[in-house]
């Protein structure tokens, strides 16, 4: 775009004719048309800038609003919600005075291109939306997804994202406590970087993102503005990737997480003297973002002075100043008689401080450059009243063939030798080995809080030394089950994951989620989107879990091939003692056994259809939230009540595999007799859900069988921890050893 | 009366929270320092905590190295102030010379963060008289540029004055390179001073204090212990 002269909105005004590129920035003609309307003009290039990147798929929502609206509509009452969907992060009480604020999001596109940068400034993003809520980022949780484990471009894409996430989280003293590694070739050239966060603060503490009170001043801090990410929103995670195209290397961001290590620790104090009226980070989209969404969040308008913004290349635009996604970068609003002290501290900490603009009495977002006024709009319709899509859906025409191709019909092993042989197949399948190789890479121990990490069922941190309060989180989500039946699928995610918090003695209070899925321009993929959050909005209203927030990725496709649509799900909670957490490692030889739910041939999209017939089909198991809700109470119980030593929940991979971990992490082996009523086969691969193991003392065995009889809880008593194997009785054994190696010396040996 | 024991805070640490914490736990009173502050509160002694000082841009350690507090660290650790340095402590001690050698990355180019079993070589430090010589202990270890080095003669030094304070195990308990989470030289894990008053090691002692956090172990907290009773009985 030409700027000589400057493409002031007086310049604009008068030449109605100039040719924007609006197609190019990735507006579709009837949006420009919508812009050039609500500004009675032609946008000037700046105004072009800040709406294209706002109005993208990935900041507008536009195609997905529509049905996120569930999310609302049907909350749950919960008096723990404090700030809900909409902010930065959502915000959950829990209990003596603090509160908790977490949240899930993608950077999938960027981690293809760019595996160390794009996963890096995935965990930088995520912690800046924590911190500007007002908390101090404790932990991060990384769900992540990658095509085929044997496929050579895994081996580029996974060390290079998790050496991304380790090199940036590791540097900035937040403890990786959990997550997700999963292999499916449906990822293949769209893997899944999911990044979640978790921050504490007092409840007087939270910080919103609005600009308000007249002549108060907007203070832009952190990193210099650079070339670097231009667009990264608009074109990266709004299109599908297409080989002809050049190479988008540079809209991939560079992060640097010793500059965001100094903004975390000036922004604290900066909140802990009460220096702060708004806040607001700066990740996709930029300036952009931050000054129309803070204005147009809070009372008043907003005026900027452009020229003021510190760069890193002097030649850059002013559209490119407004779209730059350079990272380490916040945005906050400070009255004007406490903006020498906000800079001090920003000094004290090296990190660069700049008044750029301030808050106006009126309801225009007003950007200077060079003397010139370039732009003048409502922010209200650059932030949030983007253009909203009812795009079409249909149930795909492949759905019934798919859930007709019933997994329960695939040849069982005959023999206790081929039972065995595929046991060992499965603790040592690239989903279900052990992902210790990657998690080693994670810094599990700094801050000096964490009570479990992964591969524990949740991570769990101390929020307070004196009480032992802490919370917990785990993410679920299960691509091929959502596949299956998306609605069935979203809310199998979302059972898993509240199932995980409970099995290590906590209570799950609220939902995070990151909804990953193909072009919306797909009707198929729409419906399995709609679906999902249909399923997911119903589940949580069930549970009683409100959604507080997350994220959609969509466009995960490359050419026709949408990924598996795959919600993924994170469900904080809360444990009133550490002391009393369950973790999944058997403790003692002698404990018994104990199988806690019902167990059904469920084999669709089982783990065990995936490694020994590479079959995807049928139905994905039954879900029973009011079963799940009835579990997760007896786990709590039993865990506060001293009645269990460890307990592991089922998912994938059924009971077998849950035993193996429980017995490699504890060093301890089992012997596990078939119960009545079940055959070897489906007692050990069965994927129903709502279920659980524990191991129980004997001292407490009579109360515990007593609790679950009360409340109606099948209870079934399948064995015992001893010895140094996994024996089935009757079947065969394993011992630890052979166990370990299949289970440990997986993913090295691919990805070493 | 107690003790107090400062710990630094350089832009980029991230252990010293954890490492005031330790201090407390073992019934000193810990006392934080600032890098571009050189006066020390008249502390008994001194904790370079673990963490990226600076991003380990350039080289770890080698930028909080110059920085104001460590004039005044390196003239008293001279003098006889007691100097621990954890992980990025560790660097910053070497790269200032108080402790000779110095980190390379990683043999294996990767991040690593693993409960680290290890052998007290040396109980008769200022850091370590909790121990007992040939004790095993569990204390985690996390790093990207953990590999110590040094040239022959002073590898030979360090062992004949029996300067090397703790060496990389194996989980059978001999120290060979499965022990050896790094490729570290002759396994060493952490280093002292030839007065023994200045202690650099690379796993984190302050992430061993606490039954339930972490490891779960305690293995750590002797090093808090250590110094208290001796700076006390002083």
């Amino acid at each position: 775009m030409s700027r000589t002269p400057l493409d002031t909105v007086e310049h604009a005004a008068a030449t109605p004719d100039v040719e924007l590129p609006w197609a190019e920035l990735g507006l579709k003609k009837d949006e420009y048309e919508r812009v050039v309307e609500i500004l009675g003009r032609r946008p000037t290039g700046a105004e072009l800038a800040m709406y294209s990147v706002m109005w993208s798929e990935h900041c507008s929502y536009k195609s997905s609003k529509v049905h996120l609206r569930q999310f609302g509509e049907k909350a749950p009452q919960s008096d723990a919600l404090l700030v809900g969907i909409g902010e930065n992060a959502g915000v959950v009480d829990v209990g003596q005075g603090y509160a908790v604020t977490f949240k899930v999001e993608s950077h999938n596109h960027p981690s293809y291109v760019e595996p160390y940068q794009g996963a890096a400034t995935g965990v930088g993003g995520i912690v800046r939306d924590i911190i500007a809520m007002g908390a101090r980022p404790v932990a991060v949780v990384d769900p992540l997804r990658f095509g085929a484990a044997d496929h050579p471009d895994t081996k580029r894409v996974l060390p290079g994202v998790v050496a991304g996430i380790g090199g940036y989280g590791n540097c900035l003293g937040l403890p990786n406590i959990g997550g997700e590694v999963v292999f499916d070739s449906c990822y293949q050239g769209n893997p899944l970087v999911n990044a979640g966060a978790i921050g504490v603060m007092r409840h007087e503490d939270i910080h919103l993102a609005k600009a308000s009170g007249a002549g108060n001043k907007v203070v832009l801090y952190g990193a210099r503005t650079g070339g670097d990410g231009i667009g990264g929103a608009s074109i990266l995670a709004s299109e599908t990737f297409d080989d002809a195209k050049p190479s988008k290397r540079p809209a991939v961001q560079v992060g640097d997480p010793f500059q965001e290590k100094l903004l975390i620790e000036c922004t604290l104090e900066a909140f802990r003297e009460k220096l702060v009226v708004g806040i607001q980070d700066l990740g996709a989209a930029g300036l952009s973002c931050a000054t129309s969404e803070l204005a147009s969040n809070g009372s008043g308008g907003m005026r900027v002075t452009l020229d003021d913004v510190p760069l890193r290349d002097s030649t850059l635009s002013p559209e490119e100043i407004l779209m730059s996604e350079s990272q380490e970068r916040m945005c906050a609003v400070v009255e004007p008689e406490k903006v020498d002290r906000f800079l001090e501290i920003c000094e004290k900490w090296d990190v660069i401080a700049t008044v750029i603009g301030e808050v106006t009495d009126g309801d225009r977002l007003e950007i200077y450059w060079h003397g010139g006024k370039i732009v003048d709009v409502d922010p209200r319709t650059v932030a949030h009243e983007g253009p909203v899509y009812e795009r079409p859906y249909a149930r795909p025409h492949w759905q019934d063939a798919l859930q007709a191709d019933d997994a329960n019909k695939l040849p069982r092993p005959t023999s206790s030798d081929e039972l065995k042989d595929q046991v060992l197949k499965l603790v040592g399948s690239p989903n279900q080995a052990s992902k210790k190789w990657i998690t080693q890479q994670y810094d599990h121990f700094v801050q000096g809080n964490t009570v479990l990490a992964q591969p524990e069922d949740s991570g769990m941190i101390r929020v307070d030394e004196s009480s032992g309060l802490g919370v917990a989180i785990a993410t679920d989500g299960n691509g091929r089950y959502a596949k299956l039946d998306p609605y069935t699928g979203a809310q199998l995610a979302l059972a898993e994951a509240y199932r995980n918090v409970a099995t290590t003695g906590a209570k799950p209070l609220a939902v995070s989620d990151c909804l990953n899925f193909g072009s919306p321009e797909d009707p198929a993929v729409m419906w399995q989107f709609a679906e999902a959050v249909r399923g997911l909005a119903d589940g949580c209203l069930q549970l009683g879990t409100p959604v507080t927030g997350g994220n959609v990725s969509l466009y995960n496709q490359t050419g026709e091939a949408a990924i598996h649509p795959t919600p993924v799900v994170a469900v904080l909670g809360v444990i009133d003692d550490v002391a009393r957490r369950t973790p999944v490692a058997f403790q003692e030889e002698g404990q018994l056994i104990y199988l806690l739910g019902d167990t059904r041939e469920e084999f669709g999209g089982s783990a065990w259809s995936q490694v020994v017939h590479d079959h995807l089909g049928g139905l994905p198991p039954q879900v029973d939230l009011e079963r799940e809700r009835l579990l997760a109470e007896i786990l709590i119980s039993a865990s506060r009540d001293g009645m269990i030593d460890s307990a592991h929940d089922l998912s994938d991979g059924g009971l077998v595999q849950a035993v193996v971990e429980s017995a490699l992490l504890g060093g301890k082996g089992a012997r596990l007799v078939v119960p009545d009523g079940l055959d070897a086969f489906t007692f050990l691969f069965s994927e129903s859900a709502g279920r659980a193991i524990v191991a129980v003392p004997r001292s407490e065995e009579v109360r515990f069988n007593d609790m679950c009889g009360a409340r109606g809880l099948p209870a079934t008593r399948v064995g015992v921890v001893d010895g140094d194997a996994v024996e089935i009785q009757g079947e065969f054994a394993l011992t630890l050893e052979e166990l370990r190696t299949a289970h440990e010396e997986t993913i090295p040996a691919l990805l070493a | 009366m107690t003790a107090r024991i400062g710990v630094v805070t350089f832009p980029g640490s991230l252990d010293d929270r954890d490492t005031q914490r330790a201090i407390r736990l073992a019934g000193a009173e810990p006392v934080a320092l600032w890098h571009k502050d050189k006066d020390l509160k008249q502390v008994d002694a001194v904790v370079l905590p673990g963490g990226f000082s600076y991003g380990d841009y350039l080289r770890a350690g080698a930028i909080s190295r110059f920085s104001p507090v460590m004039e005044t660290v390196i003239e008293q650790a001279k003098a006889g102030l007691p100097v621990l340095g954890i992980c990025n402590g560790f660097q910053v001690l070497t790269e200032a010379h108080l402790l000779p050698g110095g980190m390379l990355g990683n043999d294996h180019l990767h991040f690593i963060c693993r409960d680290q079993k290890l052998r007290v070589e040396n109980a008769e430090t200022a850091w370590t008289g909790d121990y007992r010589a040939g004790q095993e202990i569990h204390i985690p270890l996390k790093n990207m540029d953990g590999r110590y080095v040094a040239d022959e003669y002073t590898l030979d030094k360090l062992e004949a004055e029996g300067r090397v304070v703790f060496r990389y195990m194996a989980r059978d308990g001999v120290a060979n390179e499965r022990g050896n989470p790094n490729g570290s030289l002759r396994d060493i894990a952490g280093i002292t001073n030839e007065a023994g008053n200045v202690v650099g090691l690379m796993p984190h002692p302050e992430h061993a204090v606490e039954p339930l956090i972490g490891t779960g172990r305690t293995d750590g907290l002797p090093f808090f212990t250590s110094i208290l009773k001796k700076l006390v009985n002083a």
